[in-house]
């Protein structure tokens, strides 16, 4: 079972508390009535789905409840660091 | 207004029997009341009489009333039963035009009690986090899984824990535990 860090708990807890949100940091225009068909289709459906390093949603589901975001190899599924909402996406030092 | 304590059926009536090294108890009813905010902590924990801790996963105990951590911006209140309408009056006017919720969740619950050298054992049957002292301290509280269900898990005591369960769940929970 992976060990997953929750942010706001401040300590690793198992992997079945937790839900996959999805990729992470897609903002949602202000003004969606403005950007056209395309960028709204884009924002809803269009995901960069890479072979490697990903920023994802995760939620603390049964545990603090809260959402944040987490630096994930989607090949090795080796998790590098997770972060609350709102903060910037890390640099990794390689 | 009906008795609707006098009505009111409790899941808990059948407990796991004991076996040597942990035995069961149904807590006592109690106000439940689940407070959610961020700016008003501070002065809601005051009014309350307990502080809210901000430390994740603690929890903080005075007189008959107990505060437990359940996110950085949720904590549940316990206080004896027919206090809540108080408790509500209490924060809320602690708390003029602060965004803030307290929601009565005293009967969605039921708090079952685990005593003894192997209750942590138990639990493990279904909670999947290390009950160990080191890791799992006295006042230490979190919501967790227990097998499939949800639940509230707090350390009481060395070998002391609370169980709350959501009420349609307890049944489930304490045929695992009568098993494990
Ligand atoms: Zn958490």
């Amino acid at each position: 079972m992976l060990l997953i860090r929750c942010p706001y708990c401040e300590m690793e807890r198992p992997e079945l508390e937790f839900r996959y949100g999805g990729e992470a940091h897609v903002v949602r225009a202000a003004e969606p009535e403005t950007i056209g068909d395309e960028a709204w289709g884009q924002f809803l459906y269009l995901r960069s789905n890479p072979k490697g390093l990903h920023a994802e949603r995760w939620r603390h589901t049964n545990g603090c409840g809260r959402f944040f975001n987490c630096l994930r190899d989607t090949v090795t599924d080796r998790i590098f660091v997770t972060y609350k909402a709102g903060e910037p996406r890390p640099e990794l030092a390689s | 207004m009906p008795d609707l304590t006098r009505s009111r059926l409790t899941p808990l009536s059948s407990l796991p029997p004991a076996v040597p090294g942990v035995s069961y108890s149904a807590a006592p009813a109690i106000a439940r009341l689940l407070y959610r905010g961020s700016d008003g902590a501070v002065a809601a924990g005051a009014a309350f009489g307990v502080a809210l801790p901000t430390q994740p996963c603690s929890s903080a105990i005075a007189g008959d009333r107990a505060t437990l951590w359940l996110g950085p911006d949720e904590w549940l209140l316990l206080a004896p039963e027919y206090e809540t309408l108080a408790v509500q009056q209490a924060i809320a006017a602690a708390l003029p035009g602060i965004a803030h919720a307290v929601v009565d969740i005293s009967h969605r619950q039921v708090g079952l009690r685990l005593d003894g050298p192997r209750a942590a054992a138990v639990l493990n049957a279904g909670v999947p986090l290390d009950l160990s002292l080191k890791a799992f301290p006295v006042g230490m509280v979190t919501r967790t899984i227990f097998e499939k269900a949800e639940i509230i898990l707090w350390r009481t005591g060395p070998v002391a824990f609370r169980v709350e369960v959501w009420r349609s769940f307890a049944p489930y929970v304490m045929a695992i535990m009568a098993v494990a």
